[in-house]
């Protein structure tokens, strides 16, 4: 299983703790996670289950490449991370 | 009278109370998050806040006690169409269903689309109708990178009857509570347009259209190109070449109880976007526009850069009592229909609108 873990900021608005959730690609971790946090879905992907222009998600220490379907692939020794990128005023 | 007012900035929701005969900031909400659009449901006094976070997305708040707890609901989003499809990057307007349709919403969003909620705002379902409209591809970003539906008039006498605006994509009305559209935007014109196509409802920039809740036959609208009014109920529109000291701006409010009063906040057209000769003014007309008065008391009458956005200009439902706030975070109230203004707060955040409730 995956272990998942989300910035820090998400926490101002739900509760995304760190998890481990089983899945072989970016898509089916991210699925586990919204089973159980279903409004969380909305702030990472937006209407077409898209990663959000200004959320960036890394597979250990890379970016992944698919952020329209999110296949890149998870192992289970493997660790997501799921944070905003640097943007605003 | 109004005696409480919200206010959207790019960083949380201030609730001001009027006590002893003062304005002052009663609560504030959501600090550190992009406030777009509010409404107070007079039908069962619930609140909305929409939220533009900058890394999640859009976000929908309600409250039903009156502001003090608040629950995230569901925001309007497309139905799912593929990789390519559409996903709404802003909710820019809300407006309630009937009197007698308690629970219905409408959302304006950008992309330019509208939403209906018969809940609450607990599902929403995307207007097909709008959304197939074929002269659609036309419409395009006015200050964002796509259109958006900016204004939405629900007849007071038959709700089915449907008026929006579209920034830009002109004035559309539905007879049938929005199961068809026709373009309406007779008499407008876009100067800045191909001469072939500056006569195109679709090609008009309707930065905000308002209608008079008790003469709902008459809209005012402050157009990219100047000001324009209808009496026919937006089947012809006239334009408005009285209004002083310039005819660009974004926002207007109508009088409740009286069409032919209307204000309106202008500015330095276009790309400059900022008080003419740096003196913030507010432009009044009593008389459908024969004459405007330009109201400067209270309001700074040098080098202000103060833009009043379209939904951050509100007048209660006496047409005594105004509200204003602008993107340099100035907040001003009248309390006598314009003829003064004073200076509630100083140091907010930018605001993007006001609303009474």
């Amino acid at each position: 299983m995956a272990l998942v873990a989300f910035t820090a900021n998400l926490e101002r608005h739900l509760s995304c703790p760190v998890q481990t959730v089983p899945g072989d690609t970016v898509r089916a971790v991210l699925d586990g996670v919204f089973a159980t946090q279903p409004r969380l879905r909305s702030y990472i992907l937006d209407d077409q289950d898209r990663v959000r222009r200004h959320v960036a998600i890394y597979v250990n220490g890379d970016r992944i490449a698919d952020r329209d379907r999110l296949r890149d692939p998870v192992t289970d020794a493997d660790e997501v991370f799921v944070f905003q990128a640097l943007s605003g005023g | 009278m109004s005696d409480r007012l919200l206010v959207g900035t790019k960083k949380g929701l201030f609730e001001l109370r009027r006590a002893r005969d003062a304005w002052s900031i009663a609560n504030t909400r959501f600090l550190g998050d992009p406030i777009s659009m509010l409404l107070h449901d007079p039908r069962d006094g619930a609140l909305y806040a929409a939220e533009a976070l900058g890394h999640f997305g859009v976000k929908l708040q309600r409250s039903r006690d009156g502001g003090e707890s608040w629950q995230e609901i569901p925001a309007p989003a497309f139905p799912k169409a593929g990789t390519d499809g559409p996903s709404v990057s802003y909710l820019f307007c809300l407006e309630t269903g009937g009197a007698d349709q308690p629970g219905w919403l409408w959302c304006g969003t950008i992309p330019g689309a509208l939403f209906l909620s018969q809940d609450h705002g607990e599902s929403w379902t995307l207007n097909q109708a709008l959304w197939d409209l074929p002269q659609r591809k036309d419409w395009m970003g006015g200050g964002f990178d796509d259109a958006g539906v900016a204004s939405i008039c629900i007849d007071p006498r038959q709700r089915d009857h449907m008026t929006i605006g579209v920034s830009t994509g002109g004035v559309w009305v539905s007879d049938d509570g929005g199961t068809s559209w026709r373009g309406s935007a007779d008499g407008m014109y876009a100067d800045y347009y191909p001469p072939e196509r500056r006569h195109d409802p679709e090609v008009q920039d309707v930065h905000r259209l308002v209608q008079c809740p008790t003469a709902p036959d008459t809209f005012w609208v402050q157009h990219h190109n100047g000001v324009f009014r209808s009496t026919d109920a937006a089947r012809s529109w006239q334009e408005v070449t009285t209004i002083r000291p310039a005819k660009f701006g974004f926002a207007v409010a109508v009088h409740p109880h009286d069409p032919d009063t209307a204000w309106f906040v202008p500015g330095v057209k276009d790309e400059c976007r900022v008080p003419v000769d740096a003196r913030l003014v507010v432009s009044r007309t009593r008389d459908g526009a024969r004459s405007f008065d330009v109201l400067t008391e209270g309001l700074p009458q040098s080098h202000a850069y103060d833009l009043v956005y379209r939904h951050a200009l509100d007048v209660d439902g006496t047409g005594t009592r105004l509200a204003m706030g602008s993107t340099t975070g100035h907040l001003w109230l009248s309390e006598n229909g314009g003829d003064a203004w004073t200076l509630v707060a100083g140091h907010l955040p930018p605001i993007s609108c006001v609303r009474f409730g």
